[in-house]
């Protein structure tokens, strides 16, 4: 019996591989004789996460338009309609929403991963600044997204975030009529917001992360200890040619990724069957107001992970040099590869300077992310402008103390501690 | 570094939550329970004598409100559902917004979504349903602590009886309390309890899935516990080839 499904398995690989030549060695490369650093700590599963994220979004996204409407008389609508008549409808509307929040955190905490362990220095510049494209069209695919659910908050958010635009000089207010398709945010803007956001950003989001990973391959990864396993020994029990620090990514790193993957999931069906709106946050009040052009809400505010850059926005009383500020402060991360100067890559081989300066960073992101949610009193308009500042000095000045401060030995190959 | 890495994640959820925990102002606990079908059910009643006839429900089926409250589709018929209406449709008030705006200056809202587009939630229901008082210089002869120039009345008068505000020595112009100076059909202690069975209706109708997402969402973290369980077990059986 099982020789018979042997050559059944031998017989349907040959078929292929006659066929498609090119298959076998392309899962080799990317998978089975992928050598990844066997010393991954857990900041290394928030790649995986976002890909898993991604699936989830796009699986149901493709339900969600099989009932939603896309019109201003409908939108709202068809939402509740989903939420009350269409069999499992909550779920994946929730799945939906949830999904959209935990995409900023594991994107956000994946970035961070990025600037403690130095993911982003040579050889690897490539694949920091294609994940940096990969943070804006998500950003781009997020708001078009917001937008859809045709609330209050939908409308006046997409109404505040295009009229930024309005700020270019000369052609601003020309440029704004342009992106709405009409005088105000209407039912033209939701029509095209909703072509964006189901077909454009999702077909650009893919190329990109699979450029990321392709870019991630070539030269391959880092480790929380910023050694290039490539340049050191070779040969390890799967193969002599292989870097002797490294394992196959399938199937160590599968399985391990199968164990944090199941857990991310346990957290995240906590939020969706128990907290779904996590307290306003992701899914805020205000949203469950159908859209209204004559009445505007007393306090608007984008969702969470819009806020830090929101904060800064508001925090500068010029509206042009605002939004420059606060496109700046994404741009800002692009140049990353070249501010460090740092002759290390990770965390755990540089100073006391560089850790407490990322420490106050992560605070001031934080902070900003939380004034930004705040209706912005006085003394919270210049907390938001110190932590910008600082925001921005952190980049600004980093080839200067990632050059001056002190840096330990890198060992040649992966301690065996970890 | 996992440990320092779980510290971290939990310092940061805490930091917006607390941040919104602020919000509510003096709203009253509603203390309502959405798997008491009973109070649901009475709700349901309450809502269609007393708050029909000007709010629609316009997402919410009666049919879904049979299903849910597990009240049988010909009794709901028979009391519920007014004979101009199909159990099928979607609850729709008599009164026009046209008509409604006419009458109180303002068209009553659809009520669907309202405890979920509060900040307080249930609580603000249910305070706001508490707090009418008497006030002759409005049109309507009422006037409301928690939305001040309400243009509704107190529909729910006849079981509440009538509130005066009583000023304190601060303010002339936001009632301190409220005081009951004419008894209504119910004891405050049955009021509460009406109220507090409409507001639970209202938080229902909000989001009918909040009925059933706690049995389903506990099966489902079961499982996944069970599962990561088995793919840890896995992942550390795989794993001793590199250590």
């Amino acid at each position: 019996m099982s020789s018979v499904i042997d050559r059944a398995i031998t017989g349907a690989q040959t078929w292929v591989n006659e066929r498609a030549p090119g298959l076998m060695p392309f899962y080799r490369k990317h998978m089975s004789e992928y050598y990844a650093p066997k010393n991954f700590n857990i900041w290394y599963i928030f790649g995986i996460l976002a890909s898993v994220v991604l699936v989830n979004q796009i699986v149901t996204g493709i339900f969600l338009t099989m009932h939603y409407k896309p019109s201003a008389a409908e939108a709202f609508a068809s939402v509740e309609y989903i939420m009350r008549d269409v069999t499992g409808g909550w779920i994946i509307r929730y799945m939906h929403s949830t999904g959209a929040s935990l995409f900023f955190i594991v994107v956000y905490l994946h970035m961070f991963r990025g600037l403690i362990y130095g993911s982003y220095r040579k050889p690897r510049e490539l694949v920091w600044v294609l994940g940096m494209m990969i943070f804006l069209a998500l950003m781009a695919e997020a708001f078009f997204g917001y937008v859809l659910p045709w609330g209050q908050m939908s409308y006046w958010g997409a109404q505040v975030i295009i009229n930024l635009f309005g700020a270019v000089p000369w052609v601003g207010e020309a440029l704004t009529e342009f992106i709405r398709g009409d005088y105000l945010v209407s039912d033209a803007t939701l029509n095209r917001f909703f072509a964006l956001h189901v077909i454009a950003l999702p077909l650009v989001i893919l190329l990109l992360v699979t450029l990321h990973l392709f870019a991630l391959h070539e030269v391959g990864s880092n480790n929380p200890e910023g050694i290039e396993i490539k340049k050191g020994p070779k040969g390890n029990r799967w193969s002599e040619k292989a870097p002797a620090d490294g394992v196959p990514f399938h199937p160590y790193y599968t399985v391990k990724d199968l164990f944090f993957v199941s857990f991310f999931l346990m957290i995240a069906a906590f939020i969706l069957f128990f907290e779904p709106t996590l307290g306003g946050l992701f899914l805020e009040h205000d949203n469950f107001v159908e859209a209204n052009p004559l009445v505007t809400p007393e306090h608007i505010k984008p969702v969470w992970y819009f806020t830090p850059y929101y904060a800064m926005l508001r925090a500068i009383p010029d509206k042009l040099f605002g939004v420059i500020v606060m496109g700046g402060a994404v741009l800002i991360l692009f140049l990353l590869p070249w501010l460090d100067r740092s002759p290390v890559k990770s965390i755990r081989y540089r100073g006391p300077l560089t850790k407490a300066l990322i420490a106050i960073f992560v605070v001031a992101f934080v902070a900003l992310g939380w004034l930004g949610l705040q209706s912005g009193s006085t003394a919270q308009t210049w907390a938001a402008r110190i932590f910008t500042m600082y925001y921005f000095a952190f980049f600004i000045t980093m080839p200067i103390w990632s050059s001056i401060d002190s840096v330990k030995p890198v060992p040649d190959r992966v301690p065996a501690h970890d | 570094m996992t440990k320092r890495f779980a510290t971290l994640l939990f310092a940061l959820s805490l930091v917006p939550v607390t941040a919104f925990a602020a919000g509510g102002g003096a709203l009253q606990s509603s203390q309502t329970n959405l798997s008491d079908r009973a109070s649901l059910q009475r709700g349901a009643g309450l809502f269609m004598s007393y708050c029909a006839g000007c709010h629609s429900l316009g997402f919410q089926r009666y049919s879904r409100v049979a299903e849910d409250l597990d009240i049988d589709p010909a009794l709901m018929e028979q009391h519920l559902v007014p004979a101009s209406a199909k159990i099928g449709e979607t609850i729709v008030s008599a009164m026009s917004p046209a008509d409604g705006e006419t009458w109180f200056g303002k068209a009553p809202p659809d009520l669907s979504v309202v405890a979920r587009a509060k900040l307080g939630g249930a609580d603000w229901t249910y305070t706001f349903l508490k707090s009418f008082y008497a006030d002759e210089s409005r049109p309507s002869g009422w006037n409301n602590t928690v939305l001040a120039g309400a243009s509704m009345p107190n529909v729910l008068w006849e079981l509440q009886g009538v509130q005066r505000p009583v000023y304190g020595e601060h303010s002339a112009d936001v009632p301190e309390r409220l005081e009951l100076v004419q008894p209504g059909a119910m004891s405050p202690a049955e009021f509460d309890r009406a109220v507090r069975d409409i507001t639970a209706f209202l938080q229902y109708v909000g989001e009918p899935a909040a009925l059933k997402r706690y049995t389903i969402g506990l099966w489902v973290i079961l499982f996944l516990a069970v599962f990561t369980l088995l793919t840890w077990l896995l992942k550390q059986e795989y794993w001793r080839d590199v250590h």
